[in-house]
């Protein structure tokens, strides 16, 4: 195999698992966008949706029936999640709504592995075996299946948001909550649907990386990070930006863990540090974001 | 002013009580390790020493706004200094404390730099990434750190002529490490680099306006915080006498905050709430299942945030508060937020004279923001 083909192959590998890191990228975006906030918890739901997955398919369900029904859950989980444990501390300083999450990290961590135990559980793989070849590069099914899902994702979301009148009333309780609200607009009910969205996302990411990580309750921890960088990478606000650095960062992380031998495969996951570090040095908004301008 | 008059009319019952209440835990704490089975004095050697980490992440978290993390990587960074100082070279235990406290001060400024540029949660992603990247990275590093496998040295041992057995020895020397760090602690809060600290916290804007630098402060309020988090690291060298990369997960740095948010924010003492935390809650939980203790942790912290955001250090406040609440006059408590409501650190008297300040309802979401976490309206004089 020469050394072009070598090369593109990796850069293949990385674009599928740069798709997971935007899907987990752009839930954490979509909360940001909502309420200023990152949610350190946005990884484990995704892990608690695929506990979920994987218990409906473990009791016998189709893969396929199971999906929309985990969605489904996730959403309802979500919503849940910002009645109950964000909507108390909404309007509170910043800090302790992260705090808040981080709680809620710790929280479904122990949960998930109370009800499931820490042992790694095995995810069926949704995708046929084999792949294409492409003039020598071979991509694999499972590959282009989860850009492919990601993609559908990507373009459910411009729909919902550019020409659905619920997504024109989300936009419009992001721009400004408090003008939102004089318009009629019930700003509570759509953060619930926010954080119901975004959990969506994230569980679509979840059940998409489970079959090659495997499925245990800290899996969802390094994508947690990688998502990060992505997000950072393409600016907090932009969701564009979240699916460009996910794609970025999972060809980053496959190149330097293939052509880079300091690093290495157990040093990969100093990429993200690295990127995160990058960004906030050269360009703090990312390549998508807004300058921030603060006003007293 | 009508505070200021409250305080100086009780200043000097303050200052006797106050030293009373010193008098009497340096006696508790001294004695300690000539009631308690070795092993006990070993456990409170451990949250004397947690203390410590938590001072360096109270001042930042509590007292400057930002969150870290990654305390669980400095932690391990101090730690892995004296290791590996003690592993490598014929040095006495007390050379590796300044080493690792000024290494993990340049590491917490190397951070900190492009962390703190930007207001927000910049450095919580910062040091999560580190903190997940520091284990690995010691595993790589095989010769100097030892690997997987870790590395083990010499605990501190008493010298002959204290006539101490080597657990009391320990908890003395990690004792009077801890007294020190909280008094550097405290003192550099009322220093000016303390008062821009909290200047910042309050309102950003208005301390930009009034001169404080944003970035510096924040940046040095990391890498002291981060330095106390070395010397706590250092400190668990000497007293376990054994480093593994498997010691210092990401796992540690969100048992610190939990710990710290349980313990009390902004307090002075929250810390030593927190340790005893930290140390105890994991140890008797685990009996109950793997899972138990995350799931302690986070339903605490969630809870703490909730309903008493000044943590376990701010209860006699809040307890205070809704006795006086009972009393006679009724009417000025109705519109209290919680935020504000509880000072961990006033008297009764000067909280009676604060109450109007407190009163500032948050009918604006902008004013909430302004509001510090879980912290009293003047954390300056205790």
């Amino acid at each position: 195999m020469s050394a072009v083909t070598e090369f593109l192959q990796q850069v293949t590998e990385g674009l599928g698992s740069g798709a997971v890191y935007a899907s987990l990228a752009l839930a954490l975006v979509l909360i940001h966008r909502f309420t200023g906030i990152v949610n350190f918890a946005q990884g484990e739901l995704a892990m608690i949706s695929t506990y979920v997955a994987w218990q409906l398919v473990a009791s016998g369900m189709s893969f396929w029936l199971a999906l929309p029904v985990t969605l489904a859950v996730s959403f309802a989980g979500g919503m849940l999640i910002e009645r109950i444990v964000i909507r108390p501390v909404q309007g509170a300083p910043e800090l302790t709504v992260v705090i808040v999450t981080v709680g809620l990290f710790v929280f479904v961590n122990a949960m998930a592995g109370l009800i499931w135990s820490f042992t790694v559980k095995d995810f069926p793989q949704q995708f046929p075996d084999g792949g294409i070849d492409l003039a020598g590069v071979r991509v694999d099914w499972s590959t282009l299946g989860i850009i492919g899902v990601v993609a559908v994702v990507m373009g459910l979301l411009y729909l919902l948001f550019q020409h659905i009148s619920a997504g024109l009333v989300m936009r419009a309780v992001a721009c400004n909550p408090a003008s939102a609200r004089l318009a009629g607009i019930r700003v509570s009910r759509v953060l619930m649907l926010g954080w119901g969205l975004a959990a969506t996302v994230g569980a679509v990411s979840g059940v998409l990386v489970a079959p090659v990580l495997f499925l245990e309750p800290n899996m969802m921890g390094g994508v947690l990070i990688y998502a990060f960088a992505a997000a950072t990478l393409g600016g907090f606000d932009s969701p564009v930006g979240a699916v460009v650095g996910g794609l970025f960062v999972g060809v980053a992380e496959t190149l330097t863990g293939a052509y880079v031998d300091v690093v290495g495969a157990d040093l990969k996951v100093g990429v993200p540090l690295v990127i995160i570090l990058a960004v906030l040095l050269a360009r703090p908004q990312g390549l998508f974001g807004r300058a921030a301008v603060e006003r007293a | 002013m009508s505070t200021i008059v409250a305080t100086l009319g009780t200043d000097r019952s303050r200052r006797l009580r106050a030293a009373l209440t010193v008098l009497l835990a340096a006696a508790l704490a001294v004695g300690a390790p000539f009631y308690f089975a070795p092993f006990q004095v070993f456990q409170l050697t451990m949250v004397l020493l947690y203390a410590v980490a938590l001072a360096g992440l109270n001042l930042l978290v509590g007292f400057g706004g930002q969150i870290s993390l990654g305390h669980g990587a400095f932690f391990a960074a101090g730690a892995y200094t004296a290791a590996v100082m003690l592993d490598r070279y014929d040095i006495g235990h007390l050379a590796t404390l300044p080493v690792a406290a000024a290494g993990c001060f340049l590491l917490g400024l190397g951070f900190g730099v492009p962390a703190l540029r930007l207001r927000g949660l910049y450095l919580a992603l910062v040091t999560l990434a580190f903190a997940v990247f520091l284990p690995p990275l010691l595993k790589r590093l095989e010769p100097v750190t030892g690997g997987s496998m870790g590395l083990t040295v010499d605990k501190l041992q008493p010298p002959a002529w204290s006539g101490l057995a080597e657990d009391q020895w320990m908890y003395f020397v990690v004792l009077a490490v801890t007294a020190v760090a909280l008094l550097l602690a405290r003192n550099l809060l009322r220093s000016r680099v303390g008062r821009a600290l909290l200047a910042v916290r309050d309102n950003e804007s208005a301390a930009e306006v009034m001169g404080v630098r944003l970035a510096l402060h924040k940046t040095l309020a990391f890498a002291w915080s981060a330095m106390f988090a070395g010397v706590a690291g250092c400190l668990y060298t000497w007293v376990i006498g054994f480093v593994s990369p498997d010691s210092f997960s990401f796992v540690l740095s969100i048992t610190l905050l939990a710990g710290l948010v349980v313990g009390g924010l902004a307090s002075l003492y929250g810390p030593l709430l927190g340790a005893a935390f930290v140390m105890y809650v994991p140890s008797v939980s685990q009996d109950v299942s793997e899972a138990a203790p995350g799931v302690v942790f986070g339903l605490l912290i969630i809870a703490v945030m909730f309903v008493a955001p000044t943590g376990l250090a701010g209860l006699p406040g809040r307890v205070r508060a809704a006795v006086a609440d009972r009393l006679p006059r009724t009417t000025a408590g109705l519109d209290r937020t919680p935020e504000t409501e509880s000072a961990p650190d006033t008297e009764p008297e000067s909280r009676a004279a604060s109450e109007p300040s407190a009163t500032v309802t948050p009918a604006d979401p902008a004013v909430v923001d302004a509001e510090p976490v879980g912290a009293p309206p003047r954390t300056e004089k205790e």
